[in-house]
């Protein structure tokens, strides 16, 4: 029943999403079709371009018909959408949405698992040390240096180091997902360089955000260790290490769900402006690149491919949730008062 | 605060035993200015990170007012093209490509973001806590509504929703671009505040002041809100944080126009011109930098100081005219 209701309310979530991009779709100062409009007369020339054929090509790129009613479209738009239809891009000339989308999102996947898995290691780790040493000069000095490194943005890291490691000293890689000439497949040569290109990305979002989870973290783990039930365990003879981990660092870890819920959808977003930097081929570059041409098709496809992806993350969290917290599954539902 | 209306209560009661009015009222905003205004800031001065933080965003704060009346406006030609730092007092922070003063640069970037600042981490402020409180305290159908919506805000990813709202929308006035950098950040913490009130409606002492009769907004109000203030107040600080991040990337990308002097659009061309240079012009890079990260720093800071602010014994101890016996510190 629970599953039935995450599933029910991810699907209404979606379909929201794409709601939203097919109302920013027509709220674009002159739409698609006068967009279409104008691209097929400079192709051809003023003559020679009848209406039906202009609506008929919208159609084929935006995957909706801007002569019928808006409920017509609107609806056009999202079943198409729901069936996997994206469109076709308006500035890769020939290629689908679905194509561009299927080559770039392996790369952005690749490169936030690994960011993602990297910054809630350390910070975890780094948290629970800082708060069994509590008011120690190492808690003191990671606890500044965390509040640091969670004040300085993604972005910056990266501009920083690719400056310094790449452009002035050349030891890493400045651009792309591997390097030019590789062939592609799984030599370990291959697989070497697409780490050493993505070392960078992921190093600027790893360093710029493992203090906010340590921070939290540390936090958590020092109401815990207050409790009563850990003085008991510990009056009981239970174990340190085992108090640490599955007392403390059990119960300090469940709220902290919510917070890489969040964090995937934070880095999915951050991607954009990261995978700029570096000019690495995943969705967000795809997504600027749309932007500047002014591709609707493209740019609310790779949205919609984002969200979905945030989304499934998001199901996969709430759904383990339930199996690592039992009382989510049982009480919050009730009408309260 | 319900701890400062408490307190209203206590001296009201000792009022009606005393004799004279006039007396009384200077009396009373004279403990208000002490229990409300000088013991947080008392408190806050004994914490040396909301003390640095405090003093940090002062300064930004004093940057982005008084600032561009000190400070020239950047224009071409104030000095030599790419002087480095610290070698005149026309242009202390060295000069770009064009011989712009950076500082100048950097102090006429401020006003734009403060007022971005402002108007994102208010709006987004206010949202949380009303979707947060009202859906954590109410339950059932309520819940599940405000709980779906902040879900589908919460899922849809920032940062390409704000460039694309920016893109169609193309807003000028700091204010709406504030606003729209947070379109959909209040939902995280809508979601975190909901999950504290869970948790604090169950409290004794809430039953107590329902079984009184106290109607819903009365509650949400007086009993829940004063406990998650430390939440809301950090979750303020945070999406400041949050619009900062946004508006200097989204300048960084060039999505805004309008403005002419941007932390973002310093760091932009100082990394287009990055590849032309050795190491010694790292300082056009770093420069902007340290606005942006002393900015947020100040900003964290500040937020991991300030949990005690709201800690009403915390505050009674600070606070002179409550001896500590007083019926309100119970």
């Amino acid at each position: 029943m629970y599953i039935l209701k995450r599933l029910g309310q991810a699907f209404v979530t979606f379909v929201a999403v794409i709601t939203v991009t097919f109302g920013l779709i027509r709220a674009m100062p002159g739409g698609p079709a006068d967009y279409i409009r104008a691209r097929v007369m400079r192709n051809r020339g003023s003559e020679g371009v009848s209406m039906s054929e202009i609506n008929s090509l919208t159609e084929a790129y935006t995957n909706f018909d801007p002569s019928t009613p808006v409920y017509v479209q609107y609806f056009d738009y999202v079943t198409n959408i729901l069936q996997g239809n994206l469109g076709q891009s308006v500035s890769f000339a020939g290629q689908s949405v679905n194509s561009l989308i299927i080559k770039a999102a392996p790369w952005t996947i690749f490169l936030l698992t690994i960011a993602i898995l990297l910054t809630f290691a350390v910070g975890i780790v780094l948290g629970a040390v800082m708060a069994y040493r509590e008011g120690s000069r190492f808690d003191t000095g990671s606890t500044v240096l965390s509040m640091f490194v969670n004040s300085v943005p993604y972005y910056v890291a990266a501009l920083l180091l690719v400056y310094v490691f790449s452009i002035q000293l050349s030891i890493f890689p400045q651009s792309g997902n591997y390097a030019v000439g590789l062939e592609p497949g799984l030599t370990p040569i291959f697989i070497a360089d697409v780490f050493y290109h993505a070392a960078l990305p992921v190093a600027s979002l790893v360093l710029t955000g493992f203090g906010g989870v340590a921070i939290t973290m540390r936090g958590n783990s020092i109401q815990e260790i207050g409790e009563d039930y850990i003085r008991v365990a510990h009056l009981r003879g239970v174990p340190g290490r085992r108090i640490a981990v599955r007392y403390v660092g059990r119960n300090a870890l469940l709220p902290m769900y919510t917070n890489l819920m969040i964090s995937v959808g934070f880095m999915f977003g951050g991607s954009v402006i990261l995978e700029q930097i570096f000019a690495y081929p995943g969705l967000g570059n795809y997504l600027l690149q749309g932007i500047h041409a002014r591709d609707y098709p493209l740019m609310m496809g790779i949205f919609i491919v984002i969200t979905a992806a945030v989304l499934i993350c998001i199901l996969i969290a709430d759904l383990t949730y339930g199996l690592i917290d039992p009382r989510v599954s049982a009480g919050e539902g009730k009408e309260a008062y | 605060m319900a701890e400062t209306n408490s307190t209203f209560d206590a001296t009201d009661d000792r009022d009606s035993t005393s004799d004279g009015s006039a007396a009384t009222r200077s009396e009373l905003y004279k403990e208000w200015l002490d229990v409300a205004v000088l013991a947080p800031l008392r408190i806050a001065w004994n914490d040396w990170r909301t003390k640095t933080g405090s003093l940090i965003i002062l300064f930004y704060v004093l940057m982005g007012t008084v600032g561009p009346y000190l400070v020239p406006a950047p224009t071409q030609g104030q000095g030599p093209q790419l002087a480095g730092p610290f070698q005149s007092m026309s242009y202390p922070l060295g000069t770009n490509k064009i011989g712009a003063s950076l500082l100048s640069e950097i102090v006429y970037s401020t006003p734009p973001v403060l007022k971005m600042i402002l108007a994102g981490a208010v709006f987004s402020t206010v949202v949380a806590t009303i979707v947060g409180t009202v859906s954590g305290y109410k339950g059932g159908i309520i819940d599940s509504v405000l709980t779906t919506l902040s879900d589908i805000a919460m899922t849809i990813p920032g940062l390409p929703l704000i460039i694309l709202l920016i893109a169609v929308f193309e807003p000028e006035s700091p204010y709406l671009i504030g606003i729209f950098l947070v379109i959909n950040s209040w939902a995280g913490l809508a979601r975190s505040i909901r999950s504290q009130v869970l948790s604090i409606r169950d409290h004794s002492y809430v039953e107590v002041s329902r079984i009184m009769g106290a109607s819903t907004p009365k509650i949400i109000v007086d009993d829940v809100l004063p406990n998650i203030m430390p939440y809301v107040l950090i979750n303020f600080v945070n999406s400041a944080r949050g619009v900062i991040f946004g508006s200097v990337a989204l300048f960084y990308l060039g999505f805004l126009s309008g403005f002419s002097n941007n932390w973002g659009i310093t760091l932009n061309e100082a990394f287009t011109n990055a590849a032309i240079y050795s190491l010694d012009g790292i300082y056009w890079l770093v420069f902007p930098m340290i606005a942006i990260v002393g900015l947020s720093f100040g900003l964290v800071l500040f937020a991991q100081g300030t949990e005690k602010l709201f800690n009403p014994r915390i505050r009674a101890r600070h606070a002179e005219a409550v001896d500590d016996t007083a019926p309100y510190e119970e």
